[in-house]
């Protein structure tokens, strides 16, 4: 196990410089640069930007020169901001995300599962429906309808909560609240619906059958013997969710003023801000290689059928 | 019908009149459709028939494990002990289940859980029905499997069941199921699934523990070699109906039913097979949706009359505990009331 742990980690190295590659030339290839304006700007003042940020070197030393930065852990300067370097914005702007993206995912876990395996025992039933139907919400509303109507009756007519802000700009933790409910109604939807179909199904394999001609309760059957079963699926969605989650939203950024890494993803994109897009796609890249990695840990943790050598 | 029971316990358990159904969209599916045995103490019945007779879904009833919706049992008794098992509230039933009836099922492969140790598994049936500590749970589990021959069982029971072979699981299963020494055991098809070298000692492990522990065995199967080396009296079940009970030499000597002739007669025998051919019975097992009131087995039958295709025929004693449900049997009576 460790062994396969050291290699595992390992190959991520290979992973990694393989998407940064990519997306380093890629970004390239699209039309337009980080510095075309409505009106063109003077030859002379073109030729001194490009000369600054190397942009007027071959693109091969180009490359050569960002991997040397990047394998030292800077990421390279903003092509549009000017104030900081890309490695100011992303660990600025990163743990804003994090912290609301793992509230979200937990209340997201918490009740999607519940709610789920409420449905799976009672299927059939108005709990199954319940939840079901406030599956179907979650999976088909978007964020920018759902997130409004909470800031509406949460923080305007109930005056509960307040609509927007963040706690680190002195706006108090109850800022937190809304944007986390929000981005929770998405994975919680998906969640619940996994959870619901993998535990019918745990329910009706033989095993259960066993349990069940055991003189086993219900409850012990579903908690002691069901549980484990019906957890994988939703382990292995719960990765890429995790990596997605906690990298921002630049929706729900938007709606509730957060100063999180989501618009980030898509401003850059819209400067052609080379090293920020790029900067970006390398933190996402590394979050969702570990998540998959622990994905891959956990499952052999819980089903003892999957070993690593 | 008569809902109270006799107060005697020669047989320890008493089928009557049992009707399992299953309503699908395709309509009602009669699985078993008023079916009578009784077990007496220490005796081992078998049960025959072909795939999709209702003999899983019979035993199935026994326990309460029909999986509800769609099957439902609409009408019997299942006394055991005096008590009907169909009238118990669930925490009874669940005093029964595993402690007093337990069950062996087909697929050792699939019927522990794969995610558990042995000894978890093992223990935790110990413990709902006895007030005993997990230590003494552990020991007396160890106990059982070296009764059912694994070797090492003191290591071994701290494994996951994919570390077992087929044949060993099944023994882990019977081990479990005669944890709480259980009045009756019901098995499944328990070699079906295993390999035939292995077969031959999982019958012999559950015959001879049947024995030292004085518990009445059902054993389900379709292959009436395994019947005769094994049981004592015998059912044979055709379209959710029993259509022939009789003690198990006596069915072999004589059997009554068409059907039941035909199943001896497909057993290939070394000492007549020289010309090559098998016998086997002709057609398929009719479909049991929507049944007509007609004997199920007449397409197939060669002795088939003309009454065999209006009516379903009456049971007929033949004596001996020997009992039919065939035409060819009935009185001249009966024959003229139909």
């Amino acid at each position: 196990m460790t062994k396969y742990i050291i290699r595992r980690l390992l190959g991520i190295i290979p992973t990694l410089l393989i998407i940064i590659t990519l997306s380093f030339f890629i970004v390239r290839v699209a039309p337009g640069g980080p510095f075309d304006t409505e009106k063109k700007l003077p030859e002379v003042v073109m030729r001194n930007i490009e000369a600054k940020y190397h942009l007027d070197e071959p693109l091969v030393v180009q490359y050569g020169r960002y991997m040397f930065d990047v394998l030292r852990g800077d990421l390279g300067p903003s092509f549009r901001y000017k104030d900081h370097d890309v490695n100011f914005y992303i660990f600025q702007s990163l743990p804003n995300s994090m912290i609301l993206g793992v509230i979200a995912i937990s209340i997201s876990i918490i009740f999607g599962i519940s709610s789920g395996m409420l449905a799976a025992v009672k299927q059939n039933t108005w709990v199954d429906y319940l939840s079901m139907a406030l599956a179907v919400v979650g999976i088909s509303v978007p964020l920018f309808v759902i997130a409004p109507v909470l800031q509406y009756v949460f923080a305007m007519q109930l005056g509960w909560l307040p609509t927007s802000g963040w706690f680190t700009n002195g706006d108090g933790w109850q800022t937190i609240l809304l944007p986390a409910v929000t981005l929770a109604f998405a994975d919680f939807a998906t969640i619940a619906r996994l959870t619901r179909s993998s535990m019918l199904d745990t329910l009706r394999s033989d095993y259960i059958r066993t349990a069940k001609a055991k003189g086993m309760r219900s409850s012990s059957i579903i908690f002691k013997h069901a549980m484990k079963g019906s957890m994988l699926p939703i382990v292995s969605y719960l990765g890429p969710a995790f990596a997605g989650i906690i990298t921002g939203s630049v929706v729900v950024e938007q709606v509730f003023r957060i100063p999180g890494l989501g618009k980030f993803f898509v401003q850059s994109s819209f400067n052609r801000d080379y090293t920020l897009i790029v900067g970006v796609v390398i933190v996402y890249s590394v979050i969702l290689v570990i998540m998959n990695f622990i994905v891959d840990v956990v499952y052999s943790l819980l089903d003892p059928r999957i070993t690593y050598k | 019908m008569n809902k109270k029971t006799p107060k005697s316990y020669e047989n320890m358990l008493e089928v009557k009149n049992l009707k399992t159904y299953f309503l699908t969209d395709a309509g009602i599916v009669k699985a078993v459709d008023g079916i009578s045995f009784s077990l007496r103490q220490g005796e081992t019945l078998g049960i025959v028939g072909e795939s999709g007779c209702g003999k899983s879904v019979t035993n199935l009833s026994i326990m309460r494990l029909i999986p509800s919706p769609p099957g439902k049992i609409v009408d019997g008794q299942i006394i055991f002990e005096g008590t009907d098992i169909l009238a118990l509230p669930e925490n009874e039933l669940r005093n029964i289940r595993g402690n007093k009836i337990s069950m062996v099922f087909q697929d050792p492969m699939t019927s522990l859980n794969p995610f558990l140790r042995i000894s978890t598994q093992m223990i935790e049936t110990i413990r709902i029905h006895q007030d005993i500590s997990k230590k003494e749970a552990l020991a007396k589990s160890i106990e059982m499997l070296k009764l059912v021959g694994i070797p090492a069982a003191e290591e071994r029971i701290f494994n996951y069941p994919h570390q077992f072979s087929g044949g060993m699981r099944q023994r882990v299963m019977i081990a479990m199921a005669l944890s709480c020494e259980a009045k009756i055991l019901i098995a499944d098809e328990p070699t079906t699934a295993l390999d035939v070298t292995i077969q031959a000692q999982i019958l012999e492990l559950i015959q001879k523990l049947s024995k030292k522990l004085n518990t009445s065995v059902i054993l389900i199967t379709h292959d009436l070699g395994v019947v005769a080396g094994m049981c004592e009296n015998v059912c044979v079940m055709y379209a959710g109906k029993i259509v022939e009970k009789a003690k198990t030499d006596d069915l072999y000597k004589q059997p009554a039913h068409p059907y039941t002739f035909g199943l001896i007669q497909s057993v290939p025998r070394l000492d007549k097979a020289k010309d090559g051919k098998l016998f086997s019975i002709e057609g398929q097992p009719p479909n049991v949706i929507d049944l007509p009131p007609c004997c199920p087995f007449h397409p197939r039958c060669h002795k088939v009359m003309d009454i065999c295709r209006n009516q379903y025929p009456p049971t007929v004693d033949l004596g001996n505990s020997h009992e039919v449900s065939c035409w060819l049997y009935a009185e001249h009576k009966e024959l003229a009331d139909a």
